[in-house]
């Protein structure tokens, strides 16, 4: 396997008696898209942070194209293009102006320079708005200002902490389309961060899920679902038209019944989870024993639910 | 400390291999675009040109008398007399500008590197390939060399205007002498550009930062030496028993602890330079005295007596930025 191009080892942040960041180990390949995904506060900005040099870990290591981040931080800038999640721009300056300070301090020659931010410009579909003070931008030109603003140093990894944040349903879409299609285009590795699973679903290959400074899973959305299969099982939810009265003279009947594994019962509602789909079993049993089934709802596991799995995991340890 | 040092070299290294334009240039460059446009500036300048027109407009005036004066040793230098005489409603230009200097510093660099963080550009500049002391150079630099180019405007309006008025052509001595004034008005007002950027970087609020600035301001000019006054006064005993050693002494004790405040520094050397016939500083005694004929210092004696002053403003200036990079280098940057 050749050496991935973001690899971090052990990585460790403390605030005061905080770890903010708790022994990290994360490789990236090239050209991977890559979703850190986790609740507010989980550390994702302060890993990005590492990455970049911006702080320092208190310990491990964290490599960025060859070069150790925190000792060497220019020769990783100069490879890394990085969207902050709150996007600020010189208020007094033109879209255009900002972009070609940017290339400036990235050593672009200035006959180069203007063709470039126009070509970017023109890939984020805002060529329109070019010479507009960046003031006058709505949130969503501005996050699509920021891409620009990574892309116009043409970046091998490409870093987006929190990249759909405020902006409409339908932008998002064409915002992570874009990145996609960027990614592939011109081989960009891209590291996206949000507490958003919906948005990594749609873009990522492979995603970790970070809680409390800890990676708890890593793998693509198939791993992810999988693991957790095996541990949840299906379930299924039996609607009746009286409520059952407890304690229930049936349950260990009901237990009985072939892969049954819990049954939770609150009023008129019996949820049952079982090893295997045996939605059927369980609907003729009740209707044998002379219960009004009134509505039965298989579950389909969403990937909400293996965000809110992992999540309530997390909080419960 | 280790880390600074190879960081450094480094820096000088990448430096020379680099035949692109330096990130460091283009950074002094958008920060005098940037100041240039604003409106803080031109109101700054505004200020600075009103004061420096209404003292020029005063002594103007009175340089007739000033230069017939033959009981002044200074009566002869025309272009220095016309930046310090006064008819006593305005204070001369080099006074007024012991205020207004700090003003002008504070007031270019007390948002210098909080606004920019509020406003979110701190993280995107520093997550692109440029080294953080360069920011914080650049910054310093950048508004130096507007105050400079201010300064040098202004010296050149002045002896223009004299030549054109009075006819007298300028001395190499006076243009020298002009010129290092100008010089040690930057150095002051780079004293308080330093010190505000300083605040700038230690308080997240630029209200904080500025309010910070300007109360450090206030207690410099006007409390300090109200304080100092008072503390000397108590610890000096009764006056018969003292000698006259001991009130030299004294006296000196007391112009030294005013001199730790660097308008008195910036007051005493733009006296001296503007003034040749001043030739010391603190107190002279009768003995010292004797024999000596009220006559005009040469510019370098001048420098000589002033060497300590500007060393003073220049150590207070580095001193200040070095706390900036001190507190500015390993700090974690977030948006």
């Amino acid at each position: 396997m050749e050496n991935p191009i973001i690899e971090l080892r052990g990585l460790t942040k403390c605030y005061g008696s905080v770890k903010a960041v708790d022994d990290l180990n994360l490789n990236i390949q090239k050209g991977e898209i890559f979703g850190l995904l986790g609740p507010n506060g989980a550390g994702k900005t302060t890993t990005i942070l590492m990455m970049l040099g911006l702080t320092d870990p208190t310990s491990g290591t964290a490599h960025v194209c060859g070069y150790n981040a925190t000792t060497s931080p220019i020769p990783v800038k100069r490879k890394i293009g990085y969207m902050p999640d709150s996007l600020g721009f010189y208020d007094g300056m033109t879209a255009l102006e900002n972009l070609i300070y940017i290339g400036e301090l990235n050593g672009i020659s200035d006959s180069e320079i203007k063709d470039r931010a126009r070509n970017v410009m023109r890939m984020v579909g805002l060529e329109n708005e070019i010479d507009k003070k960046t003031s006058t931008y709505s949130r969503g030109m501005k996050q699509r200002l920021g891409l620009a603003d990574v892309l116009i140093k043409q970046p091998d990894v490409l870093i987006l902490d929190e990249p759909t944040l405020g902006i409409d349903p339908s932008g998002v879409k064409e915002f992570l389309g874009l990145i996609r299609r960027l990614s592939r285009q011109q081989g960009l590795t891209v590291l996206l961060s949000s507490h958003h699973l919906h948005h990594v679903q749609q873009v990522c290959d492979r995603v970790g899920i970070f809680v409390k400074g800890k990676l708890l899973v890593e793998g693509n959305m198939d791993t992810l679902s999988k693991n957790l299969f095996e541990e949840k099982a299906f379930e299924v939810s039996v609607l009746l038209r009286n409520s059952l009265a407890l304690p229930w003279e049936y349950e260990s009947e009901f237990l009985q019944l072939n892969g049954i594994k819990q049954v939770a019962v609150d009023g008129q509602q019996i949820a049952v989870t079982s090893s295997h789909d045996n939605t059927p079993e369980i609907v003729k049993f009740f209707v044998l024993k002379g219960y009004e089934v009134v509505g039965v709802q298989r579950k389909e596991h969403a990937l909400d639910d293996i965000y809110q799995k992992y999540f309530e995991k997390s909080l419960n340890l | 400390m280790s880390n600074f040092v190879v960081s450094f070299k480094r820096n000088i290294t990448e430096n020379t291999d680099e035949p692109r334009s330096n990130p460091f240039w283009v950074m002094v460059r958008r920060e005098i675009a940037s100041h240039i446009r604003s409106w803080r500036f031109v109101l700054l300048l505004g200020l600075v040109a009103l004061t420096f027109f209404g003292s020029i407009y005063v002594s103007f005036g009175n340089i007739g008398d000033a230069v017939n004066d033959v009981k002044d040793p200074d009566h002869l230098f025309v272009y220095l007399k016309l930046l310090t005489t006064t008819d006593g409603n305005l204070p001369a230009f080099h006074v007024l500008l012991s205020f207004l200097g700090p003003l002008l510093g504070i007031s270019l660099g007390f948002d210098a590197i909080n606004a920019e963080k509020q406003n979110g550009t701190l993280i995107r500049i520093l997550a692109q390939p440029v080294y953080r002391d360069n920011l914080l150079l650049s910054k310093f630099t950048g508004s130096l060399v507007l105050v400079g180019a201010l300064f040098l405007v202004l010296t050149l309006i002045m002896v223009g205007t004299g030549l054109f008025v009075t006819g007298v052509l300028i001395e190499a001595e006076e243009a020298l002498r002009i010129l290092s004034f100008a010089i040690v008005c930057v150095m002051y007002i780079g004293f308080w550009l330093s010190l505000s950027i300083l605040l700038s970087i230690a308080f997240a609020q630029a209200a904080t930062s500025a309010l910070a600035a300007i109360g450090i301001w206030l207690f410099l000019t006007v409390f300090y030496q109200i304080g100092i006054s008072m503390v000397v006064k108590a610890l000096v005993p009764a006056s018969p028993v003292l000698s006259e050693t001991d009130i030299l002494s004294y006296n000196e004790l007391l112009f030294r602890l005013f001199r730790l405040a660097p308008s008195q520094l910036f007051a005493d050397a733009t006296t001296t330079l503007l003034m040749p016939s001043v030739r010391s500083l603190g107190l002279i005694t009768m003995e010292q005295m004797a024999g000596a004929i009220p006559s005009p210092l040469s510019y370098k004696e001048s420098v000589m007596i002033v060497w300590p002053q500007i060393s003073g403003l220049i150590a207070a200036t580095v001193a200040c930025f070095a706390l900036s990079y001190y507190l500015f280098m390993r700090r974690e940057v977030r948006s």
